[in-house]
C-alpha cells in the first residue's frame, strides 16, 4: 500500500460523507415539497431556486442557536447521545456500493466507503446501535416525555429489527443461488443481480423475494422512526419525543441522523432488492464518462424511488396506535418473514439438491 | 388494521392524485402573497382615512362620536373651535387631535357608521405591521388625506406598500344620504373612492318612486 492507495481510501470515505450530506440537504427539501404537493400547498420556495437552499438556511440557523441545557440532565450522556445518533447513520452507508468500480491510475477503485465482506451484518449492527442514541437521549434528558419516547424507541426497534433481519436473511440465502455465490458483502450481492430473466425483466431480487421486500420496507420505515411508525417523536402525544430537551446544533444532529438513516436504509433496499447500481450503461455506444456515471445514476434513481414512497406514505397514513404497532410487528411481519424464509429455503434447496426422494 | 391493504392503497391513490393535481393542474390553493394579491371584497375593512371636502376643508367636526362608538376604545379625538378667520372644517369645531391605535382596532367599522359627516372611512390597505409599538398609533398626520385627495402612507418606502390600496374605499353601505334627509332612507350609495365627496347626488326616494 503506497500513498496513492491511501489517497484513494480517503477520497472514497470523503465521497460517501459528502454524498450523504448533500442528499440529506436535498431530502429534507424534497420531503417538504412532496408533502406540500400532496396537501395542495407550495412548500418551501423562498431560499434559493425552488427553495432548494431552505435546508441550508435552517441548518445555519440551528448552528447559531443557543444550546439550552436543562437543569436535570445527565450531562455526559446528554451531550453524547446526538453524536451516537450521527456516527452510526454515517457508518451505515459506508458499506453500500453506489456505483460501478472505476479504474483510476491503473487501480480498480470500488465506489463504496469500505469493501466489507460482512457488509450485511455490519449494517444490522449499526442500525441497532442507532437505537442507543434515542434511548440515551430519552433517559438523560431527565424529563418524562423524552423518557416515554425513549422507551417506545426500544420496544419498536427490538420488534422491527427482528423482521428486518429475517427479511434480509431470505435475500442473502437466495443470493447464494445466483452467479455471484453466497456472500454477505453488498458488492457481491449487487453483482449477483446483474443480467435479465427472460430478456427484459432485470434479475432483481425484488421479483423472487417480493414478500421479503414488503417486510423489509415496512421494517425500515419503523427502523428510521418515520410516519406512520413515528411514535418515538409523536408530537401530539410526547411534545417532541426523545429530542424534546434538545436545541440548536444537538437537535440538528438528530435531524441529520434521521435523514441519513432514511437515505442509507433506502440505499440498502435498492441494493438488496432493486439490483443496486445495475442498469444499462451503453458501454462503447456512449462516451466513457457517461458509462461511468450511469451506474451511480441508476443507484440514486432506485434509492429515490424508495425514498419517495417513504414521503408518500408519510403524507397518507395516520400514526399507528401503540398496540397496533406491536401487533403489526409481532403478529404480522415476523410470522410472514419466518414463513417466507422457510418457503424460500425449501425452494432453494429443491432447486439445488433436488427432491429428497429423487 | 381495519380496512387492510386495499384501504392503504386507496389512501395512497388519494394523495397521489392530489400531488398530480397540484403539480400539473389547478390543485394549488396557496397564493404567493407578496408577489400575488388576491382581489379583496368590495367592503373590505382596512386602514382608516380622514376625508376632506372638495374645497379642501376637513370633514371631521371633532364630535367624538367615533370614539364613543368604538368598542375597542382605540380612537382618541379632541375637538377645538374653528378659528373664525381661517376655519379648518365647515362646522363649529374641528378635530384638533385624532389618533387611532391600530394595535387595538378590531376594524369593525362602527366609527365609519357613527360619523355624521363621513369624515372617517376605511380603505383596502391592511399591511400595517410595524417594528415599534409607537408606530402603530396613527395620528392626524398619517390619517388625514392631502387636499388633492392623496392619502399618506405610514411607510411609503416599504416593499409591501401598495398605494393603490389606499385609494380604494371600503364602500360602506349608507342607510341614508350624506345630508341625512329621511327621503333618502334605504337608498344605497356606494362611494368608490375615499376623498372629496364629488359624486353626483342621488335622486330622493320620492323622485325615484314617481
Amino acid at each position: 500500500m503506497d500513498g496513492v492507495d491511501i489517497l484513494i481510501i480517503v477520497g472514497r470515505v470523503l465521497a460517501v460523507f459528502v454524498l450523504l450530506l448533500v442528499t440529506t440537504v436535498f431530502n429534507v427539501w424534497l420531503e417538504r415539497k412532496v408533502v406540500a404537493d400532496m396537501q395542495n400547498r407550495v412548500g418551501p420556495d423562498r431560499a434559493g431556486p425552488w427553495g432548494l437552499l431552505q435546508t441550508v438556511a435552517d441548518g445555519l440557523k440551528l448552528f447559531f442557536k443557543e444550546q439550552v441545557t436543562p437543569r436535570k440532565v445527565e450531562y455526559g450522556m446528554y451531550v453524547l447521545a446526538p453524536v451516537l445518533a450521527v456516527v452510526p447513520a454515517f457508518l451505515l452507508f459506508m458499506v453500500v456500493p453506489f456505483g460501478r468500480p472505476l479504474t483510476i491510475a491503473g487501480r480498480e477503485v470500488p465506489l463504496q466507503g469500505a469493501e466489507l465482506n460482512i457488509g450485511v451484518l455490519f449494517i444490522l449492527a449499526m442500525s441497532s446501535l442507532a437505537v442507543y442514541a434515542v434511548v440515551l437521549a430519552g433517559w438523560s434528558s431527565g424529563s418524562k416525555y423524552p423518557l416515554l419516547g425513549g422507551v417506545r424507541a426500544t420496544a419498536q426497534a427490538i420488534s422491527y429489527e427482528a423482521a428486518l433481519g429475517l427479511a434480509i436473511v431470505s435475500v442473502v440465502m437466495f443470493a447464494s443461488t445466483t452467479s455471484a455465490g453466497g456472500s454477505l458483502s453488498l458488492s457481491d450481492l449487487v453483482a449477483g443481480q446483474a443480467g435479465t430473466y427472460v430478456g427484459f425483466i432485470p434479475r432483481w431480487n425484488l421479483f423472487p423475494q417480493l414478500v421479503a421486500f414488503v417486510v423489509f420496507f415496512l421494517a425500515i420505515i419503523a427502523e428510521t422512526n418515520r410516519s406512520p411508525f413515528d411514535l418515538v417523536e409523536a408530537e401530539q402525544e410526547l411534545v417532541g419525543g426523545f429530542h424534546t430537551e434538545y436545541s440548536g446544533m444537538r437537535f440538528a444532529m438528530y435531524q441529520l441522523a434521521e435523514y441519513c438513516n432514511i437515505f442509507s436504509m433506502s440505499a440498502l433496499g435498492a441494493t438488496l432488492f432493486l439490483g443496486g447500481w445495475n442498469g444499462p450503461t451503453f458501454d462503447g455506444a456512449a462516451p466513457a464518462f457517461v458509462s461511468a456515471i450511469l451506474p451511480t445514476f441508476w443507484f440514486l434513481l432506485k434509492t429515490y424511488a424508495i425514498i419517495f414512497s417513504f414521503f408518500w406514505i408519510r403524507a397518507t397514513m395516520p400514526r399507528l396506535r401503540y398496540d397496533q404497532l406491536m401487533q403489526l410487528g409481532w403478529k404480522r411481519l415476523i410470522p410472514a418473514a419466518l414463513v417466507w424464509l422457510m418457503l424460500s429455503t425449501v425452494a432453494i434447496s429443491v432447486r439445488q439438491f433436488g427432491l429428497p426422494w429423487s | 388494521m381495519a380496512g387492510g391493504f386495499g384501504a392503504f392503497l386507496k389512501g395512497l391513490a388519494v394523495t397521489g392524485k392530489v400531488m398530480v393535481d397540484t403539480v400539473l393542474g389547478d390543485g394549488l390553493v396557496t397564493t404567493k402573497y407578496p408577489e400575488e394579491y388576491r382581489p379583496k371584497p368590495q367592503r373590505f375593512h382596512g386602514r382608516h382615512v380622514l376625508n376632506r371636502y372638495p374645497d379642501g376643508m376637513e370633514k371631521c367636526i371633532g364630535c367624538e362620536l367615533c370614539a364613543g362608538a368604538c368598542p375597542a376604545r382605540c380612537i382618541y379625538v379632541r375637538g377645538l373651535d374653528n378659528p373664525p378667520e381661517n376655519p379648518v372644517s365647515p362646522g363649529e369645531r374641528y378635530g384638533f387631535v385624532y389618533e387611532i391605535n391600530m394595535l387595538r382596532c378590531i376594524f369593525c367599522g362602527l366609527c365609519v357608521e357613527a360619523c355624521p359627516t363621513e369624515a372617517i372611512t376605511m380603505t383596502h390597505l391592511f399591511e400595517m405591521s410595524t417594528s415599534k409599538r409607537d408606530d402603530a398609533i396613527y395620528t392626524k398626520r398619517e390619517l388625514l388625506m392631502e387636499s388633492d385627495g392623496k392619502v399618506p402612507h405610514m411607510f411609503p418606502d416599504d416593499p409591501l406598500a401598495r398605494m393603490s390600496e389606499l385609494d380604494t374605499a371600503d364602500g360602506w353601505l349608507r342607510a341614508t344620504a350624506p345630508n341625512g334627509v329621511a327621503a333618502y332612507e334605504g337608498v344605497q350609495a356606494w362611494q368608490g373612492t375615499p376623498g372629496p365627496a364629488s359624486w353626483a347626488a342621488e335622486p330622493s326616494q320620492d323622485e325615484r318612486d314617481a
